[in-house]
């Protein structure tokens, strides 16, 4: 009997999953610096999501979670490694929920992450640079890559019969980077692009501009530019001049302003914006009043990101990084029982069964390439003079 | 020889009448800097403010006259209340004149004091400005927009280039030649602008054989105000207002004064169409131009463009830096700048 007694405890041990504990999940966002205004609410997306499992009652035969917040400032790299480094080696988080700004995101994963171990989910970091970063599997993000619009807005132009266009981008970082996107995405479907020429914002004549563009020619005439600024000055001169009739415009272009300032010439005229019509987006958007916080940019990516993190645990059995971090793919992705916000006591229920999960989520999150969010976006068609959707994408 | 009128077109529509028109809107801002340079002899940094002062104003009675259904019909009618506009803006001048610049000339201080005065004066101006209209986009034009499209020059002609001439762009183009016309008239046949010139020319002589120098100076304050108010209500017809781009113009338009050399009216105008023209034509690419006028296996690949539109700013401050290398006082100027 005592041997019996001896044997079901050291089983026991063994399984550890079965054994109820206090799972500890990091969050690291820029609490202080340029998003400071954001980062309460991702926050309180991802605590949300713990709190969920925690009264589920169900992650890993009861175990409770915790969450344990560090400053990331977004902006200096050693701040973040330095809170991040206290939350893995004294508070012993299991995994981080962060960071958020992509720079510090790169620092975390690169310094201190892969060093120890442990799993990161980003829930707003964009630079197509962490899509091919050498990261031990163990970085994986909620938010689309930057590169990802320029993927659908190639699918679009393909889909349109377009055969060449000309491309003209606000010069700076995030003009040049979706270009870049745009223009390598675009050629590899065959469509030629005439010429990639940038343009200053806030001047006062764009005829050199449009003049270029206009030479090079094309079907249409992408414009990765701000609606307000000179991406509107080059539509209105390059359709002045009869230059072009169709633009393409991408999610800086898009607000009811411009179709009212441009008129009748923008119509038959799209592009993208990011968005999505899954129910899961209206789902948390319930869930984030009833908590009493506002469901503002990035915090239903905050839910998913904590979500998948805790659903990786259950269908690891374990809340080791190690074991999680081949688990986190096959819970976000198809096949299986589709999750919303809300709902993930049945997912856990699912996964503790042995079945297997698809989760939705309040983004729809779909992991694709290196465990990145495959970004869903609203193709937008200008129609009467009003911006309309055709599509999610 | 259908070729060579699609390569002139091609010229025209993308070249010529572009250039043409921010050509006319540079040399009449460029005029009102030059004219406040002669006679009181500093730039005046407030000049693009102004402009964007009396577009404010002549918006503002467009939205009035608009509401009370008045219209000029095709043309827009925001020329209607170019008197009124004209009217606040000459009275801004003349209060900021009498409040500030006064205090300046009494004391005699330096062009580089008045200098100063007018940044000061231009972050006022720009204040005021956003105070009553606010920092955004305002589109006034009405009327048509065109007086022929690319569309209807191609059915029209038959050839494959369309040319596209806006409304604006020709009441830019014909109000510059008329205000040009005026303004010469006035100062080389009136007695007030011989006063003008001679005060220009040298002061000392001008108050010897006496000429009031109080009048001259409110002269060159309304005309200034009336040129800066029709130069800036022309630019927001043609592309729309927004005060931040009014800020932005001031630079091509104090580069095409210099040009063209300070203080000689002759010279803005020349200068505005240097500058205009060279950021065009440099950074244009004329690989379908030359593609109709060479044989067909001489067609170019590439884009034939000499500069990328990136160095579009760069070309009217090289042209600038070149003239003041070669010939500091300006294309065609007397006074050094």
């Amino acid at each position: 009997m005592k041997k019996l007694l001896l044997a079901l405890a050291a089983t026991t041990m063994l399984a550890g999953p079965a054994m109820a504990e206090n799972v500890k999940l990091g969050v690291i966002l820029g609490f202080t610096g340029p998003i400071e205004s954001l980062t309460p609410d991702m926050a309180a997306g991802a605590e949300l999501a713990m709190k969920e499992v925690s009264d589920s009652g169900a992650l890993l035969g009861g175990s409770t979670v915790e969450s344990v917040r560090g400053d990331s400032t977004c902006v200096d790299a050693a701040a973040a490694q330095a809170a991040a480094e206290r939350l893995i080696t004294s508070d012993k988080v299991s995994a981080i929920m962060g960071a958020d700004c992509s720079g510090v995101t790169t620092a975390i994963l690169q310094n201190v992450a892969m060093a120890n171990g442990v799993v990161m989910v980003s829930p707003s970091a964009t630079s197509p640079a962490l899509s091919d970063i050498e990261d031990n599997g163990l970085f994986f993000r909620t938010a689309p890559s930057d590169a990802r619009q320029g993927q659908v807005l190639a699918e679009i132009l393909k889909e349109n019969g377009v055969k060449s266009a000309a491309l003209t981008y606000t010069n700076n970082d995030y003009g040049k980077g979706l270009a870049e996107s745009i223009k390598s995405n675009v050629e590899s479907m065959g469509i030629s692009i005439t010429i990639s020429a940038a343009h200053e914002d806030g001047k006062g004549d764009y005829s050199a501009e449009v003049g270029a563009l206009a030479q090079a020619g094309g079907d249409v005439l992408i414009v990765a530019g701000y609606l307000d600024q000179g991406g509107k000055g080059v539509i209105q001169g390059a359709l002045d001049s009869g230059a072009f009739e169709t633009f393409v415009l991408p999610d800086g272009m898009i607000g009811d302003s411009l179709p009212i300032a441009i008129g009748d010439g923008l119509n038959g005229s799209y592009g993208t914006v990011p968005g999505t019509d899954s129910p899961g987006a209206a789902k948390f958007g319930e869930m984030a009043t009833a908590a009493g916080f506002k469901a503002g940019p990035f915090s239903a990516e905050s839910y998913d990101a904590a979500a998948l993190i805790l659903l990786a645990m259950e269908a690891a059995g374990s809340s080791d990084s190690g074991a999680l971090k081949d688990k986190v793919e096959m819970v976000a992705n198809a096949p299986g029982e589709k999750i919303y916000p809300g709902e993930l006591a049945k997912a856990l229920a699912i996964l503790s069964d042995g079945g297997d999960i698809d989760y939705v989520g309040a983004t729809a999150v779909e992991l694709i390439g290196a465990g990145e969010s495959a970004g869903n976006y609203r193709q937008i068609l200008v129609d009467g003079g009003k911006i309309t959707t055709t599509k999610y994408r | 020889m259908e070729n060579l009128f699609n390569a002139i077109v091609l010229i025209a529509n993308y070249l010529v009448i572009p250039g043409m028109t921010y050509g006319c809107q540079l040399a009449l801002g460029a005029l009102g800097v030059t004219l406040v340079f002669g006679i009181l002899r500093f730039s005046n940094f407030a000049h693009g403010e102004t402009m964007a002062f009396g577009t404010t104003i002549a918006i503002l009675t467009t939205w009035w006259l608009q509401s009370a259904g008045v219209s000029l019909g095709p043309l827009p009618t925001a020329l209607l209340t170019l008197p009124i506009a004209i009217l606040a803006a000459i009275v801004l001048c003349l209060g900021t004149d009498k409040l500030v610049y006064r205090f300046y000339r009494s004391k005699k201080s330096d062009p580089v004091i008045f200098l100063i005065a007018s940044l000061g004066v231009m972050f006022f101006y720009n204040g005021l400005v956003r105070f009553i209209i606010g920092p955004k986009d305002q589109v006034f034009t009405d009327g048509d927009r065109f007086l022929i499209t690319a569309r209807e020059f191609k059915q029209i002609t038959g050839l494959n280039e369309g040319l596209a001439i806006k409304t604006t762009q020709a009441i830019t183009v014909v109000a510059a030649v008329m205000i040009v016309a005026a303004l010469f008239w006035f100062l080389n046949k009136t007695r007030s602008g011989k006063s003008m010139r001679a005060y220009s020319d040298n002061e000392d002589l001008a108050l010897l054989s006496g000429i009031n120098p109080d009048r001259v100076v409110m002269i060159a304050w309304i005309l200034s105000a009336a040129l800066a108010t029709i130069a800036g209500t022309l630019y927001g017809l043609d592309k729309s207002f927004k005060p931040f781009t009014y800020l932005q113009i001031l630079l091509p338009i104090f580069a095409s004064a210099i040009v063209g050399g300070l203080g000689n009216p002759l010279g803005a105008i020349a200068g505005g169409f240097v500058v205009a023209f060279s950021e065009v034509s440099v950074t244009f690419a004329y690989k379908k131009f030359l593609t109709y006028l060479v044989p067909e296996s001489w067609a170019p690949e590439g884009l034939v463009q000499l500069l990328s539109t990136d160095y579009k700013f760069a070309v009217s401050f090289v042209i600038l830096v070149l003239v003041l290398l070669i010939k500091p006082t300006g294309l065609f100027g007397r006074q050094s700048s």
